[in-house]
Formats: C-alpha cells, sequence, structure tokens
C-alpha cells in the first residue's frame, strides 16, 4: 500500500523535456531516504498542459508541479515526501489561491471548462499497466457487449449516441458500422486510423499514448457487431512511444484472455495487429490507409465500393479513428442518452483539440461540442502571449480553413464550422496573431499538400502545384489582380476534380484566407506590402538616422555586409550615423534585433 | 479471461491503489504531522497505518495526507482528522498501533477516541 502516488507525465511533449530523467532520479532519491516502498512513481499518458511540462503530480494532496527539472528532484524528495512541505515555489501558478493553499487542478481555467470523455483516463493511469485500465472500468463494456447485447443492440446504442467520425468527415459512426453487417462475407475486418498527419496535431497520439487499451477494446466491441474477428491498427512509425505502448498493450490484452480466443467464454475470437505508416499523409485517406495496409503503395482509389462494402482485401471493412474509438467503451457502459446529452443538436459528445500556435497554454483540451472558440482560445487556452491581437485560428489543417474574429462567437461543432469556410478536422487548432501572415499561411499549407500530395490524380498533383506557384508569386511581389481571380478558380476545380480528400480539401486554406483576409492578398499584390512584415522580398529595413547613435553593432553583425558608416552626425550625437544598402540586405532582421535605441525599422 | 467475474475481481484489486488519484471531494481528512520532529518520533510508521486501515476498509471519503511541523514537538507524532462541521481532533503521541481503534471508532463511528487526545495527555 502505498501513501503517496507521484505521477509523471511520459507523453511525447514531456519526454521531449526530460521527464524520463526526472523518473529515474525520483526513484533513486526515493530509494537514499528510504521511501521506495511508500512512495509510488507512475509513468502517465499526456496530462494536456504542454506548455508547462514536465508535469509532476503528487497525491494525495494533488500538487501539480510543472516545469520541472531532474534536479528538482531531491527537493521534492526531501521536502514534499519526506516532511509533507509542498514545494510552492514548482506549483503551477493557477493552482495556488489567494490564501497560498493549493487547489485541485480542475478548478484552474485550463481544466474547468474541459469534459474528458475520450481523455479520462489520460494522465490518470500507467499505460503500460492493464490492472490500471481494468480499475477505471477498463473491458467491462467489452463484458456487457458479449454477454448482454446483441450487434443490433450495439448499433442501435451508437446510432442514438449520435457519434460522428473524430478524424474530421464526421460521418455517423453506427451508420457506417451497420453498413458493415449486412452481407455474407466469409471474412471482415476493423481498421483503427492511427495515422495522424496534421501538421500541429496530436490528438490520436496522445490517447494512444495515455490509454491504449481503451482502443483496442473498443475495436473488439465493433467486431462482435459486424463480425469480424481481425483488427489492423495502422500508425505511423514516427510515434515510437505510442507504438511501444501499442504492443505492450496487446501483449497484456492477449495474457489476460482480453483478446484472442474465445474471449469471456462467449465463443467470441479477435485479434488485433500493428501496421506501421512510413509517414504519407495521403494514408490517412481511408482507401489509401487500407491499400498501405495491404502491402502497397499508399494510394486512394475512387469510391463506391465503401470500405464498408468492400474494404481491406475486398472484404466488409470499417475503420475509424482513434478518438472515434476512445468513446465506444464510454458509451457503451453510460448509454446512448448519457453521451447525445453532450454537444449540439447535430454534433454530439465532446472533441478533443490540440491548441498550437500563438497560444499561452499549448497543449490538449477535450470540450463539449457547441464551446465558442472563444472560450477556447481566451479561457482555457489562456489567451495570445505578449498582448499581441488576435488574428485568426486555423481548425483542420491542411484540409481546413481561417476562422477570423468576427466568428469567435460561433460554437465549435461539424456544421457550423464547414457554414463560416472551415471544418473540424481531426482537432488541430492554430491559433494566429499580427504578426502572422495570411498569405504566407495559405502557402505553408500548400507546401505541405503539394509534398503529400501521391500523384495519382492530375487535378491535385499538377492544381495544388500551379496553385503553390501563384501564392510564391504574390509573396514575392510579383502577383497580381488577375492572379488572384485566377486562383480562385483553380481552387474550385481541384475540390471538384480530386480523386480523395486530400486533393478536395487542399484548396480550402486559400479560400478561406481569400474570403476573410482578401485585404492581405490585395496589399501584396496592389501595394508590394505584407502587413504582417513576414514575406522577406516584401521588406524592406531602414535605419532612422535621426535615431541612430553609430555604435555600429548593426554593420559589425550584418552577415552581408550591407550595412556602414556614413558622413551624417545627428544632433546630440558623437558618432555618424549607419545606413543600409538595399542591394545587399539579405532581410535576416539580425541588424534590427541588435539595435539598442531601435533605431532599424522594418517595414 | 474466462468470465465477467474475473474481470471484476482484478478491477476491484486494482481500484484502491487509484482511489488517491480521484479529485477526492473527501469529507474527512487525516492528516500527520511530518516534520522533522514527527518523523523522529516515529510517525512514518503512523501514516502507513492510517494509508493501509483506510485502504482495507475501502474508506472512499476519506484522505490520508501529511503536513509540516504542527507546533506541538513534544507531543508527537501527532494526528489531525478534519471533519466537515466538527471540531477538529488532535490525536498526540501516537503510534501505529492505536490506528485501527482510531479508524473503526471515529472514523467509521463517529465516536472520538478521546485517551488518546491532547486534552487527555495536557
Amino acid at each position: 500500500m502505498y501513501r503517496s502516488q507521484v505521477l509523471i507525465c511520459g507523453g511525447t511533449g514531456c519526454t521531449s523535456s526530460h521527464s524520463a530523467q526526472i523518473i529515474e532520479a525520483m526513484e533513486k532519491e526515493l530509494k537514499a531516504v528510504g521511501l521506495e516502498n511508500d512512495v509510488n512513481v507512475v509513468k502517465t499518458g499526456c496530462f494536456g498542459l504542454c506548455a508547462l511540462g514536465p508535469i509532476m503530480i503528487v497525491y494525495p494532496e494533488g500538487c501539480f508541479y510543472s516545469r520541472v527539472t531532474v534536479e528538482d528532484v531531491k527537493e521534492i524528495v526531501d521536502e514534499h515526501l519526506l516532511k509533507g512541505r509542498i514545494v510552492k515555489r514548482l506549483l503551477y501558478d493557477e493552482t495556488v489561491t489567494d490564501t497560498n493553499d493549493v487547489k485541485s487542478l480542475n478548478e484552474t481555467a485550463f481544466y474547468k471548462k474541459q469534459k474528458r470523455v475520450a481523455l479520462r483516463n489520460c494522465g490518470v493511469i500507467d499505460p503500460e499497466n492493464i490492472d490500471e485500465y481494468i480499475a477505471r472500468d477498463g473491458y467491462a463494456a467489452l463484458g456487457k457487449v458479449l454477454t448482454e447485447m446483441k450487434p443490433e443492440d450495439v448499433i442501435q446504442t451508437m446510432l442514438d449516441s449520435g457519434l460522428r467520425g473524430r478524424g474530421g468527415g464526421g460521418f455517423p459512426t453506427g451508420l457506417k458500422w451497420k453498413f458493415a453487417t449486412g452481407g455474407n462475407a466469409d471474412q471482415k475486418y476493423v481498421c483503427c486510423n492511427a495515422d495522424e498527419g496534421d501538421p500541429g496535431a496530436f490528438m490520436d497520439r496522445s490517447i494512444l499514448e495515455g490509454d491504449p487499451h481503451v482502443v483496442l477494446e473498443a475495436m473488439a466491441i465493433a467486431g462482435y457487431t459486424i463480425g469480424a474477428n481481425q483488427g489492423y491498427i495502422y500508425v505511423r512509425a514516427e510515434y515510437p512511444i505510442a507504438v511501444e505502448r501499442l504492443r505492450i498493450a496487446i501483449d497484456q490484452a492477449h495474457e489476460y484472455g482480453l483478446l484472442g480466443k474465445d474471449i469471456f467464454g462467449t465463443g467470441f475470437d479477435f485479434d488485433i495487429e500493428l501496421r506501421l505508416g512510413a509517414g504519407a499523409f495521403v494514408c490517412g485517406e481511408e482507401t489509401a490507409l487500407m491499400t498501405s495496409i495491404e502491402g502497397h503503395r499508399g494510394e486512394p482509389r475512387p469510391r463506391p465500393p465503401f470500405p464498408a462494402v468492400k474494404g481491406l482485401f475486398g472484404k466488409p471493412t470499417i475503420l475509424n479513428n482513434v478518438e472515434t474509438w476512445a468513446n465506444v467503451p464510454q458509451i457503451i457502459l453510460n448509454g446512448a442518452e448519457w453521451f447525445a446529452s453532450m454537444g449540439t443538436e447535430k454534433s454530439k459528445g465532446t472533441k478533443v483539440f490540440a491548441l498550437g500556435g500563438k497560444i499561452k497554454h499549448t497543449g490538449l483540451v477535450e470540450i463539449p461540442m457547441g464551446t465558442t472558440l472563444r472560450e477556447v482560445i481566451e479561457e482555457i487556452g489562456g489567451g495570445i502571449p505578449n498582448g499581441k491581437k488576435f488574428k485568426a485560428a486555423q481548425t483542420g489543417g491542411p484540409s481546413g480553413g481561417c476562422i477570423p474574429v468576427e466568428h469567435f462567437d460561433v460554437p465549435i461543432d461539424y456544421d457550423n464550422l464547414i457554414a463560416i469556410g472551415s471544418m473540424m478536422g481531426s482537432g488541430g487548432l492554430i491559433v494566429m496573431d499580427e504578426d502572422n501572415c495570411m498569405v504566407d499561411i495559405a502557402k505553408f499549407f500548400l507546401e505541405f499538400t503539394v509534398d503529400e500530395s501521391c500523384g495519382k490524380c492530375t487535378p491535385c498533383r499538377v492544381g495544388t502545384k500551379r496553385l503553390l506557384e501563384i501564392l510564391t508569386k504574390i509573396t514575392e511581389g510579383k502577383g497580381t489582380l488577375e492572379d488572384i481571380d485566377k486562383m480562385e478558380q483553380l481552387c474550385y476545380y481541384i475540390k471538384e476534380n480530386s480523386l480523395c480528400g486530400l486533393g478536395q480539401t487542399a484548396p480550402n486554406p486559400v479560400l478561406s484566407t481569400l474570403r476573410y483576409f482578401r485585404d492581405e492578398y490585395i496589399a501584396h499584390v496592389v501595394d508590394k506590402k505584407c502587413p504582417a512584415g513576414v514575406c522577406k522580398s516584401l521588406l524592406s529595413f531602414n535605419i532612422d538616422k535621426e535615431k541612430c547613435i553609430g555604435c555600429g553593432l548593426c554593420a559589425k553583425n550584418c552577415p552581408a555586409s550591407a550595412i556602414e558608416r556614413t558622413d551624417y552626425i545627428a544632433p546630440g550625437h558623437k558618432l555618424a550615423s549607419f545606413a543600409i544598402d538595399k542591394d545587399k540586405c539579405v532581410k535576416c532582421g539580425v541588424c534590427m534585433s541588435n539595435c539598442r535605441p531601435k533605431a532599424i525599422e522594418k517595414k | 479471461m474466462k468470465s465477467l467475474e474475473e474481470l471484476k475481481a482484478i478491477r476491484d484489486k486494482a481500484k484502491g491503489g487509484l482511489a488517491v488519484r480521484d479529485e477526492s471531494d473527501a469529507s474527512t481528512k487525516i492528516v500527520v504531522g511530518m516534520a522533522t520532529c514527527g518523523i523522529a518520533a516515529g510517525a512514518r510508521p503512523v501514516l502507513n497505518a492510517f494509508s493501509e486501515e483506510v485502504a482495507r476498509r475501502g474508506l472512499s471519503d476519506v484522505m490520508v495526507k501529511q503536513t509540516g511541523c504542527i507546533g506541538i514537538c513534544q507531543f508527537e507524532p501527532v494526528v489531525e482528522v478534519f471533519q466537515p462541521g466538527k471540531e477538529k481532533v488532535t490525536y498526540v503521541k501516537m503510534t501505529a498501533d492505536k490506528v485501527a481503534e482510531i479508524v473503526t471508532e471515529h472514523i467509521v463511528n463517529g465516536r472520538p477516541v478521546t485517551k488518546y487526545t491532547i486534552g487527555a495527555n495536557e
């Protein structure tokens, strides 16, 4: 029996800031003071507040220590665990009350508005220990389904719950399962799409790292429902921690007989295998993913036939994304009504978002559908750092769009986001402030899709390339108004004619920025200016000769030797001022960051 | 895994270990003074005994925690019991073998064990 438990985040974010070494140091220090049998050190999945990592929570007090270093460990052991004195300097400041008491993490702005369903075990259990998953009602839903429910009951529950695909499309999960029940195929399959590829998205990764068993359990439930006995998880090889924990989870489930033959003595067999993807973005598209599992080059194929009819190896297959799976056992245990009570009319439940970009609390949040963007960014996310002004939020990654400030109060759900020109996507949410150039953002996402286009169909392969060329032309100040119109036309052409979701959505970043930030495009084309000061070709650096004190730091640091002293001495100064030779200047901005009197400006 | 009972047995066994991580709105708090004076007087076995006893009885609304010096070092080990709406009870000169009695009488049956409290020792 442990009297105290120390939970340390072993997610990717905290691992990259050395949480593994902290765990090691913690175990060593505990041993040194003879507490190794009193205090339990647990490596968990992501807590969500990645910006404050590495994170450590000490129970029973519930102390939330943030940005812990290996050097801090000894102090935590000596003071807190040995003597019961909380190390206040390491506490996350929002968990300290005015009276200097510790308050629960759930009362902080970051957690208060969250509702954790898919993430319920992340940061709570040790993902490498099946007992802890079972302690939190793990595999109880599978037991209930196998012993009490008929396949049609499960489908009815899924339909009633209103759960829609969390990978981005938003297709009703129950309906997808229903389509796969028909027919009398000799073999069916259940697949998990863990090929999360949007830049800035880490929802699925965190679920796999923090709660791998939930995916296994949900897949087995689906297997029973449609009559499949084989599952595949397609996960990218770039997620080594997730892959490792999935392997451990599958082994443990086998050991307990929760995967394999005759589960719960009901005669139901189910097994799961891992397939590692090499990181091609297009393999997140369902038909391309299945082609890749079959061992071929990952390319999409036309639909219909849909996977539910003719999927993996030509057999009926259901494919859901990690977050969708993570909701399933909770729906079975708590009922469809419970799930449908959260969210909006057409989008039920919660959604996980990966908050990134210009935001204070970078991290992972799960909110009920219908929460507004304002609540997510200003309250949960803590707002924009450095007093900058919010410009737009990008959702849906390279398939989504930018949402400007005028839609700040729109409740987030599938249909609302599409109506304002973006999409839910898998849940990446990148916040941009006044220093971001929207043309440059559109260009960034286009560069990504051009790289990732598989090349099978022409509209996507050639169209996105041409689109990027026009965008590049605009950011270099060589664009014309005609180019903007041409670009818009091309966008619609690509959307209408591409084979798969990648091409059909690739122009969205351009279209949505054109819709809301056309003035920025026009500034680039007509005034040859980049209002945010990002597009280098349109910038020029100038030294204000009246402010220049002639110290020469700029000239000394200029990598292009583009700065020289002039003959002019400003009134009140002793040394002659400097000037930039615009022909030589490479616009790196080093001079500006070195200038003490702030005499250099970029325009 | 051949039956639901098997699963339930694993769940019940593992559950106790996780209870401490629930953001508890524990109504009863048992606080053990674990400053240098307390540790020297033998507070650690007392703390462990409380944790074990509470877990053994499955008292989910009871939280066992430690604190620093309570300020009456001559009476260490000191244990304070806080319950909402009731006056704080302070047990002094605690030993591990007094723990079971305190948990049974005070925490479960609501009758503080006065012979171990500070009032009886002054």
